[in-house]
């Protein structure tokens, strides 16, 4: 992702603990052999009063326009605030693509599945796992203002006058600010997984 | 002093790479079609190849038709798109030799299943495929995880994962289970007792003398449900129950089998090694276990009630979101809901001792006039072919269930199987979110004892 050393733009509050990535992005698009193009169907069965089918226009669908990212300014949210666990669940990284691909640069909640939290990083969503007292604050902000202001260099959260700062590891940042590709990385020190390959083969014939 | 997890995890660190960052070396990758392609393509886009094509096994299971008879057609899927993706797994297993068993294999099924019954999971081995309920594996004192596509894509690569060591979390079990309670019920009352975030950042491991009196098929449902609680990793030590599974499994010769053995039997946490987190839990308290809800977590005793809706507790607007998709009244009994579908099925509960109990509670009797559609799907063909040897396919036509081919099938309705709206299906799968088995689907996850007298009573039975 270029330029990501902020995050500024609408917040949108999904105040469930839970959600998990069946509801980020459901099955029927996991049929898909590509890594683009998940963002019409992002909280698809909320989104839509229709069944999900990957055949189906998105412009034919039935939007549901209770739901908060049918309606604006919240179809433009750029950071998703939501409950405890987000992105339990399967570990499909479809859920990822998908808020990507709809413009979600981060989801700021008390905790996140491992599996998801993972995925994140390696395509530029940033999670922000906050304490209870910390999440509430940003709550009770974006339900009276629509957009919020986040410092990755700073590694904090703008409320009003006060800063929350967040805990993220630095090297999975930089991942994200930079873009780097992981298996180019290891690929780097291949002889060292060679060495440790063949020795393990050796030690242990029956994993051959 | 080590644990289970401390010991595999140090066997496996190829190098440190600093503020927590390992390079974790992995000996067994399986795959299946849909979460494979992209990482394929990604490998192919670099220019490279598998680093050890022999760590990878593949079988096709999330998206197959579960009616397929014998010399099945691939062209004879309708939906082009699943048909495309399946056809990929081929393209690319033999693109690149990786061992696959494809659709009309007779190993063919879950690659859960497939994994273990064919010796590919052996203790020690550090093992991921793109699928959270990777943790199966971890019944065989294996340290395995589910991974999204990117690490599937950097591990076709490198053979290696670049992960952080996860927390030590002990759960110990002890006692003798009622006869109607089993591993599923008990995984079940762990996920509700510690919440599906209870082991986020951990890896689970399963002690006690009811894990070691346990049957290897048993322990696999428990790890396979650790990533409900949250755990990626689910462990269980090596023990004498892990050796008799293994040993018509692999195929070594003596000398070589001897030395594994020798090294498999020190895969058990050391005496005094210290956990992060411990509990306790006496399964003889354990009741038969009903998920009421859309989150694994949301699951009760089955003689009880759906909870009564707080307006103070801090779970208000989830349950009642949970309550309101389930069309459920708060205070209802769940022995007076009617279910018009049956699953039993998935990496959960899927493997001959999954069948023969639901047999036993099906002979010589007829599923329930509610009962719009049972589903009996096998986990492997393997699992289907010793079925069929010992007559329960009968059984469960007899008693009006369709039998099926492997697959993952109602499980997550990717196929053809799936709930219709309003549809209340009681099933052995392991995830009963929103929409899972099907669009407004209302799933409520049981054992395949439950399963089997759901299927007959039409509802949850009085006792």
């Amino acid at each position: 992702m270029s330029e990501f050393k902020n995050i500024s733009g609408i917040a949108c509050l999904l105040d469930i603990d839970n959600i998990d990535t069946d509801q980020i992005i459901p099955t029927e698009y996991l049929k898909s052999i590509k890594k683009f193009g998940f963002g019409d169907f992002l909280f698809d069965g909320w989104r839509y009063h229709d069944i999900a089918n990957i055949n189906t226009l998105t412009s034919s669908r039935s939007l549901n326009k209770d739901f908060i990212l049918n309606q604006a300014p919240y179809n433009e949210s750029k950071i998703i605030i939501t409950g405890k666990n987000f992105g339990c669940g399967s570990s499909r990284e479809h859920a990822v693509w998908a808020l990507r691909d709809f413009g979600i640069e981060t989801v700021i909640a008390e905790s996140f599945g491992d599996i998801f939290y993972n995925n994140c990083f390696k395509n530029g969503v940033l999670p922000i796992a906050l304490n209870q007292d910390e999440l509430l604050m940003v709550k009770d902000y974006v339900s009276n203002e629509s957009k919020l202001h986040i410092s990755l260099a700073d590694k904090n959260i703008a409320i009003k006058n006060e800063k929350i700062a967040f805990e993220v590891d630095s090297g999975m940042l930089d991942m994200i600010i930079t873009g780097q590709d992981e298996v180019d990385i290891t690929l780097s020190i291949s002889k060292k997984i060679k060495s440790y390959e063949s020795n393990r083969l050796k030690q242990k014939p029956w994993l051959n | 002093m080590k644990t289970l997890y401390d010991k595999l995890w140090d066997d496996h660190v190829v190098e440190d790479l600093g503020s927590g960052d390992h390079l974790i070396y992995i000996d067994r990758h399986f795959l299946h079609e849909v979460t494979s392609p992209q990482a394929f393509d990604g490998i192919n886009k670099k220019n490279l190849r598998p680093w050890r094509v022999a760590a990878n096994i593949a079988t096709p299971d999330h998206n197959v038709p579960t009616t397929r008879g014998q010399n099945f057609e691939l062209e004879s899927i309708e939906d082009e798109v699943s048909k495309i993706q399946i056809i990929e797994l081929d393209r690319n297993c033999n693109k690149f030799d990786i061992q696959q068993f494809d659709i009309n294999s007779e190993q063919q099924g879950i690659v859960h299943v497939v994994g273990p019954e064919n010796g590919f999971t052996l203790p020690g081995m550090t093992i991921v495929c793109g699928d959270s309920h990777t943790s199966t594996h971890g019944a065989f004192a294996a340290l395995s995880m589910g991974i999204g596509t990117s690490e599937v894509e950097h591990v076709l690569a490198t053979q290696c994962l670049r992960i952080k060591k996860l927390k030590n979390f002990r759960i110990n079990l002890s006692g003798c289970p009622r006869p109607d309670v089993t591993s599923k019920d008990v995984i079940l009352y762990v996920i509700r007792s510690i919440g599906t975030d209870g082991g986020t950042g951990h890896a689970i491991e399963f002690s006690g003398d009811y894990i070691s009196s346990l049957s290897m098929e048993s322990r696999m449902t428990i790890c396979n449900m650790s990533i409900e609680a949250g755990a990626k990793v689910g462990l269980i030590a090596f023990d004498k129950m892990t050796e008799s599974y293994l040993s018509d499994k692999v195929k070594l010769d003596k000398s070589e089998y001897d030395k594994a053995l020798d090294y498999w039997k020190s895969l058990s946490s050391d005496s005094n090694a210290k956990f992060d987190k411990e509990i306790e839990i006496d399964v003889s308290k354990i009741k038969p276990q009903v998920s009421w809800g859309t989150s694994p977590e949301m699951t009760s005793d089955y003689d009880s009630c759906v909870p009564e809706l707080n307006q103070n507790s801090d779970k208000y607007s989830t349950y009642k979101k949970a309550i309101e998709y389930m069309g459920l009244k708060e205070r209802e009994k769940l022995s007076d809901l009617t279910f018009n579908k049956v699953f039993v099925g998935s990496c959960t509960n899927s493997r001959i001792e999954d069948l023969r109990l639901v047999a036993s509670e099906v002979k010589d009797k007829r599923i329930s006039e509610n009962i719009e559609e049972a589903l009996i799907v096998p986990g492997s063909g393997q699992v289907k072919l010793e079925a069929e040897k010992e007559g329960l396919d009968k059984i469960f036509i007899e008693a009006g269930f369709s039998w099926r081919d492997p697959g993952c099938s109602m499980c997550l309705g990717m196929n053809e199987d799936k709930l219709s709206p309003g549809d209340r299906c009681a099933s052995t799968s392991n995830r009963n979110f929103e929409g899972r088995q099907g669009h407004m689907g209302r799933t409520h996850l049981v054992s395949p004892m439950m399963a089997a007298r759901i299927a007959i009573h039409g509802g949850i039975p009085h006792e």
